[in-house]
């Protein structure tokens, strides 16, 4: 297990070095940084020129991928303009674990800006995925089981509502409703904006509670598709012949549905589950756009439309470093759940 | 013998798209203890179902059990709760099924599938199964039964799966086995290994058998009595000598005709009778057997004839003599 994990992780390194490379090329297209430094525009042309020399702007394509790759300590660099290069550079290169700087954060490094956003998104994604699934198994299990039957229809309803549904129309409708009306109304009512309250500071209390409308949200069109497919699954793997074995055993029917049943239908799940992850992360970007969440997907947003290439840069990688280990991730529960894998 | 199952009168019905599929159509039929029952007939006449509506193993819906009782020890298995069939099945009747390949849950190990029937019916804790299930493992033909314990389905060979299956049925000591059609799927030679296991671990446990089967060549070598069925119709009870002596129904005589000789090549299945078997959709009217049978005479396309005893022992359901042709 342990080889299988280091070669998939081997052959990641390939796919990951094109990735770099294709987005690196799209980045220029992403605008000029200068020109918006920081937010604040650069008029004077000598501050411009000399702005991209130290950013390394002035160099062609390639060597501005290379410096970016590998870092150019080993190299001088021509800061003052006049054809010789006579600074030695300083950035040490992604390889060495060197993102380069924030443009917006004047200097910040990459990583730190990532790094204090990174746990929020992850924790939005986590909370997220363990309500789809915890609730996508409760609902798929129960309507298998009672195929056709009332909660069964008005689940299949729900999950065709939801799946149809934007995410940011479920995140501006629940906010209408239990923000905004419930405040009307006098009711108690859920906070719409931020992390916490400033004023209360960042307990966890307050963390949960700003938690819960954007978690629904991105729950909420995620879990309709996922119970339905749990629902189909289910109802496949009870039809097959080692579901009646087991029933002829005279097994207690939940050691059948949760041990017999679920562990082979877990296996198509894990893998959608798995496919989906990538999928999740982009409704994160947009939920957090929406509910001003501190996460990645708001510090993207704020750092592309100021063309704080370092930044986005740095955080498309992490997405795709991220998605390859989620692969590795789900194969090897796969292999975990399925000896036929496991042995082969 | 004293009777261990008496089942009477039995109807199991499946709701399709395409309308009402006749299953099982009244039968009737009672198992003495110790003893061998085989179930013959062409595929789709019913045998499984008949098996699998005593256990309360059809899924519902589609299924429904339309009328019938299934007395064992006093109780009738068709009226008990799925809770109170959970004690009998397994423990009192258990079954093997046709398909190796498929009847073991492929991510569990053979230890799990087999200890799990001996600790929930008879107690027993992790240690002493284990060593309960490794032991059933070699009884059954395994060897290294402790060391298996630990393999997946998918490490046995077809063969070897059924001997597990067996090992599972086995495992609390059942007094009926109903063994439907364990042998279909596997060569010849495997086929002829797992009836032997049946009959030497019948003659260990000293339960009763119900064989299903297609192959009235193995019915010979193992069976007591025989049941022929037709489109989910019992048309012939007798005890095997008899049956291969002497076959009273049309369609038993066309079966055993078609049946290989020892001097042809064996083909197991059941083929060569002219016709198909009728469409289960429509509720027959007359005897089922009417369109393919040498015998058919007026009466038969208006009237089914009822099982009806003609000799002790013997049954059939037809309204000729075969031997004469002539109405009885
Ligand atoms: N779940 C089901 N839904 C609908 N029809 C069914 C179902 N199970 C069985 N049947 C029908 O009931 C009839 C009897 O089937 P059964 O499996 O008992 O036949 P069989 O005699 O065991 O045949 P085989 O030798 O092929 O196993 C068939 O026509 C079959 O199509
Ligand atoms: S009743 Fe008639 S049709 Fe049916 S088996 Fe007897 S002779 Fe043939
Ligand atoms: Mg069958």
């Amino acid at each position: 297990m342990t080889r299988y994990i280091i070669r998939r992780l081997l052959q990641a390194i390939p796919l990951l070095f094109v990735i770099s490379l294709v987005l690196f090329v799209l980045m220029q297209n992403m605008g000029d940084p200068v020109a918006t430094m920081g937010g604040r525009s650069v008029t004077r042309s000598a501050d411009r020129e000399r702005l991209r020399r130290q950013l390394g702007l002035d160099k062609p394509i390639a060597v501005q991928y290379l410096y970016w790759l590998v870092g150019n300590d080993w190299t001088k660099i021509d800061l003052d303009g006049d054809g010789v290069a006579e600074t030695p550079g300083q950035r040490q290169g992604v390889l060495r674990g060197d993102f380069g700087a924030s443009l917006v954060n004047r200097g910040k490094p990459v990583l730190q800006v990532i790094w204090d956003r990174l746990p929020n998104t992850l924790l939005l994604m986590g909370a997220s995925e363990l309500v789809i699934i915890i609730g996508a198994l409760l609902i798929g299990i129960y309507s298998a089981l009672r195929q056709y039957s009332v909660i069964d229809h008005v689940v299949t309803a729900i999950s065709f509502v939801g799946y149809s549904m934007p995410i940011f129309f479920i995140a501006l409708l629940t906010m209408y409703i239990f923000s905004v009306n419930f405040k009307r109304w006098g009711l108690p009512y859920l906070p719409t904006v931020g992390m916490f309250d400033p004023g209360v500071g960042k307990t966890t209390g307050q963390v949960a509670l700003h938690m819960i409308l954007p978690v629904f949200s991105l729950s909420f069109i995620y879990f309709a598709g996922y119970s339905r497919y749990v629902r189909s699954t289910m109802l496949e793997v009870m039809s097959q012949d080692y579901i009646r074995t087991a029933r002829s055993k005279g097994l207690p029917r939940p050691v059948i549905i949760y041990l017999h049943a679920l562990k082979n239908a877990s296996l198509p799940i894990v893998t959608v589950i798995g496919l989906d992850l990538p999928l999740l992360l982009a409704g994160a970007i947009v939920t957090e756009r929406i509910f001003a969440w501190p996460g990645m997907g708001r510090l993207f947003l704020d750092h592309a439309s100021r063309s704080d290439t370092p930044v986005v840069m740095g955080i498309l990688m992490m997405i795709s470093v991220a998605v390859v280990v989620f692969q590795i991730i789900v194969d090897v529960v796969y292999a975990w759940l399925d000896p036929r894998i496991r042995y082969s | 013998m004293g009777t261990l199952l008496e089942v009477t009168d039995l109807r199991t019905r499946f709701s399709t798209p395409e309308g009402v599929v006749h299953a099982v159509n009244g039968i009737s039929y009672t198992l003495a203890e110790g003893e061998t029952l085989a179930v013959v007939g062409e595929s789709g006449c019913g045998k499984s179902v008949s098996m699998l509506s005593v256990l309360g193993l059809i899924p519902i819906p589609p299924g429904q059990i339309a009328s019938g009782s299934a007395r064992y020890r006093g109780m009738d298995l068709l009226k008990l709760s799925e809770p109170e069939l959970e004690t009998i099945r397994g423990r009192e009747i258990s079954m093997i099924f046709q398909e190796p390949m498929t009847s073991l849950n492929p991510v569990l190990t053979i230890g799990r599938q087999i200890t799990e029937s001996l600790r929930t019916h008879l107690g027993m804790d992790h240690g002493t199964a284990n060593r309960r299930a490794a032991e059933l493992l070699e009884s059954v033909g395994i060897p290294d039964g402790g060391q298996r314990l630990r393999d997946y389905p998918h490490q046995f060979s077809g063969g070897m799966r059924q001997r597990v299956m067996i090992a599972i049925a086995l495992a609390c000591a059942p007094s009926i086995l109903i063994a439907d059609e364990p042998t279909t799927a596997l060569d010849v030679t495997i086929q002829a290994q797992i009836v032997e296991l049946v009959i030497q671990m019948r003659q260990q446990i000293g339960m009763a058998v119900i064989w299903i089967t297609h192959d009235l060549g193995v019915v010979a070598g193992i069976a007591d009595r025989v049941i022929v069925m037709y489109a989910g119709f019992i048309v012939e009870e007798a005890d095997v000598e008899s049956l291969y002596a002497d076959p009273r129904h049309p369609y038993t005589v066309a079966l055993l005709a078609a049946l290989p000789r020892a001097d042809r090549r064996r083909d197991h299945r059941l083929k060569s009778i002219p016709g198909a078997p009728p469409n289960l959709l429509v509720k027959p009217q007359g005897c089922p057997f009417a369109r393919r049978c040498d015998f058919v005479i007026e009466r038969c396309w208006s009237d089914n004839p009822a099982l009806a005893p003609i000799a002790p022992g013997r049954k059939i359901a037809c309204w000729i003599d075969v031997k004469t042709g002539a109405p009885r």
